[in-house]
């Protein structure tokens, strides 16, 4: 069976730094994979290696078994972003953002159809945000705002997830309610790359953990990941007993 | 005189009709646009592109092209003198496009000087709503249709790639195409709003519009009825006050849009600055009633 995600010795350069350092990662179709690593250690530089924003200097990249340009003309590569990377103050609605998600399924003009409002009302349902729906964006709390984007990604019906740390800023009950929900996209089939800073929950939600400092330091179970000789070479410290918060 | 002869009585003058005619289509095409321009942050980029096509004008007058054809040549010429600028030197942004509308702006002004021709000058830089003929009205009608089709049946794809392109992108879309596309709709728009009120105006109409309905409301669709409604109502309000006092055209229409939003700036019912205070003077004492 094809890999969902197989980057290959990738390396990436913003000018002279250096922000992968031939990393490799594969990612199995039904899995969830935890990206642990430190700020600026090329979390979000993966990401956007991935989708084919950054074009990697050597190595190669494979989004089911294609070009990621490939993969996401299919739509089969659904994102959320990280914070900074919105502009709270636009005039749009939480619905409207979901239903961007649908606009791969739509025609030229990306006018929805019957389909498209009920994927959308039902992700909204999953993520408890229907009563929400009519918001501009926003005016919802953290974790509201990033379970809208868990919704938008959801609704876009993508076999892949790239989610660029969704637990920042985000309490416990919205953390829970997305990690259910990853959970649920992996058992039917679906692939979730996810970078996070809380070490604690991963074993919950990840299949598989990957450990970044500019190299793949490891890649594996997340409890081996997670062994405090493990963490040290990626944050030179034992996170978990600063409570995780990295 | 009651307020139907007020109306009515510019109408029987044909340059009064397509004068009319012109500002209202210019002023709903800027609108339109003005509302991504406002909301990318390419407000800059809009007074930059209206002025750079100017020698694309006099260009395409000069060897007989179309306006539209020179002004799209002139204005991505602009776009992309400035992007290079930006991204070969030190230099950040805005001293890019104030460096390359001017230069380009200048070029236009000396190409005029230097052509023995009909063109006026004065009527490139200030407008010449008063002398439109049937011509000029129905070059600003077809590309002013144009451009509007694209504008709305593509609004979605715009208003995605102004609110997340890389969203757009990982959906297999190309925002630096959607964005070259809305910049030259920008150039388009330019070469309409030029015959309105001049190339050094046309900047007013590409901004005020869209920011006034932005105060106005938090839905984009909602700001794409507004921006329109009111830069219409103000282009026939200016118009007709000019008409009346016998003022410059161009200036009084973009006059009235600065009057608009200036109400909308202090009377916008939520982000409105008089709404703004009076919820904090009601908070104050509601607090202080609490207190006591
Ligand atoms: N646009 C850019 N230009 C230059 N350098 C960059 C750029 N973006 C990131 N970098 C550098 O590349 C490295 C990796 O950055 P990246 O954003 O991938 O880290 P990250 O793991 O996502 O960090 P964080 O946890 O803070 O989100 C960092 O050293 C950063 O300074
Ligand atoms: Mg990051």
């Amino acid at each position: 069976m094809t890999l969902a995600i197989d980057v290959d010795a990738a390396t990436v350069h913003y000018g002279t730094v250096l922000a992968l350092d031939k990393a490799s990662v594969q990612l199995e179709r039904g899995s969830v994979c935890g990206l642990v690593g430190m700020n600026g250690s090329g979390k979000s530089t993966l990401f956007k290696t991935i989708m084919g924003l950054l074009k990697p200097d050597t190595g190669k990249v494979l989004v089911n078994g294609s070009s990621p340009l490939q993969a996401r003309k299919s739509g089969a590569i659904g994102y959320v972003p990280q914070n900074e990377a919105v502009d709270w103050d636009f005039p749009i609605s939480v619905r409207e953002v979901v239903m961007t998600g649908r606009y791969g399924h739509m025609g030229f003009t990306r006018r929805p159809k019957k389909a498209d409002q009920i994927a959308v009302d039902a992700a909204l349902e999953r993520v408890d945000l229907a009563e929400h729906a009519g918001r501009q964006i926003g005016q919802l709390s953290g974790g509201q705002k990033k379970r809208a984007f868990v919704a938008r990604c959801i609704a876009q019906e993508s076999n892949i997830m790239l989610l660029d740390e969704p637990f920042a800023g985000v309490d416990k009950r919205s953390e829970a309610t997305i990690t259910k929900l990853l959970r649920e996209v992996a058992d039917q089939g679906g692939s979730v790359l996810i970078s996070t800073h809380d070490l604690h929950a991963l074993p919950t939600l990840a299949d598989q953990a990957i450990l970044l400092m500019r190299k793949v330091l490891m890649q594996g179970d997340p409890q081996l990941v997670l062994q405090p000789e493990n963490l040290a070479m990626a944050f030179g410290l034992d996170p978990m007993n600063r409570g995780g918060a990295a | 005189m009651n307020l139907i002869e007020l109306l009515a009585e510019p109408l029987s003058y044909t340059f009064m009709v397509r004068a009319l005619a012109v500002t209202v289509i210019a002023a709903i095409l800027c609108a339109v646009l003005s509302c991504w321009l406002v909301l990318i942050g390419w407000s800059l980029m809009g007074d930059a592109v209206s002025h750079a096509v100017l020698p694309g004008v006099v260009l395409a007058y000069i060897v007989g092209a179309p306006f539209a054809l020179g002004a799209l040549v002139f204005g991505f010429l602009a776009v992309a003198l400035i992007g290079g600028v930006r991204d070969t030197s030190r230099l950040k942004e805005d001293a890019a496009i104030g460096i390359v509308f001017t230069t380009l702006f200048s070029f236009g002004l000396v190409l005029i000087s230097v052509t023995p021709s009909h063109l006026d000058l004065n009527h490139i830089i200030f407008g010449n709503l008063l002398g439109v003929s049937a011509a000029d009205l129905w070059q600003v009608i077809i590309l002013g249709a144009v451009t509007f089709l694209i504008l709305v049946l593509k609004r979605k794809d715009f208003t995605l790639y102004a609110f997340d392109s890389t969203h757009a992108h990982a959906l297999g879309m190309n925002p630096r195409l959607i964005g070259a596309v809305l910049l030259g709709l920008l150039a388009m728009t330019s070469v309409v709003a030029l015959q309105a009120v001049g190339v050094i105006l046309v900047v007013a109409m590409l901004i005020i519009p869209g920011a006034s309905a932005y105060l106005l409301t938090n839905s984009f669709g909602k700001m794409l009825i507004i921006a329109p409604g009111l830069a219409a109502l103000a282009g026939i309000i200016g118009v007709y006050v000019s008409y009346y006092v016998d003022a410059s055209t161009g200036g009084m229409v973009v006059l009235s849009q600065g009057a608009i939003f200036v109400l909308v700036y202090l009377f916008s019912p939520r982000q409105g600055l008089v709404a703004h205070r009076l919820m904090l003077l009601r908070r104050r004492k509601t607090l202080e009633a609490a207190a006591k």
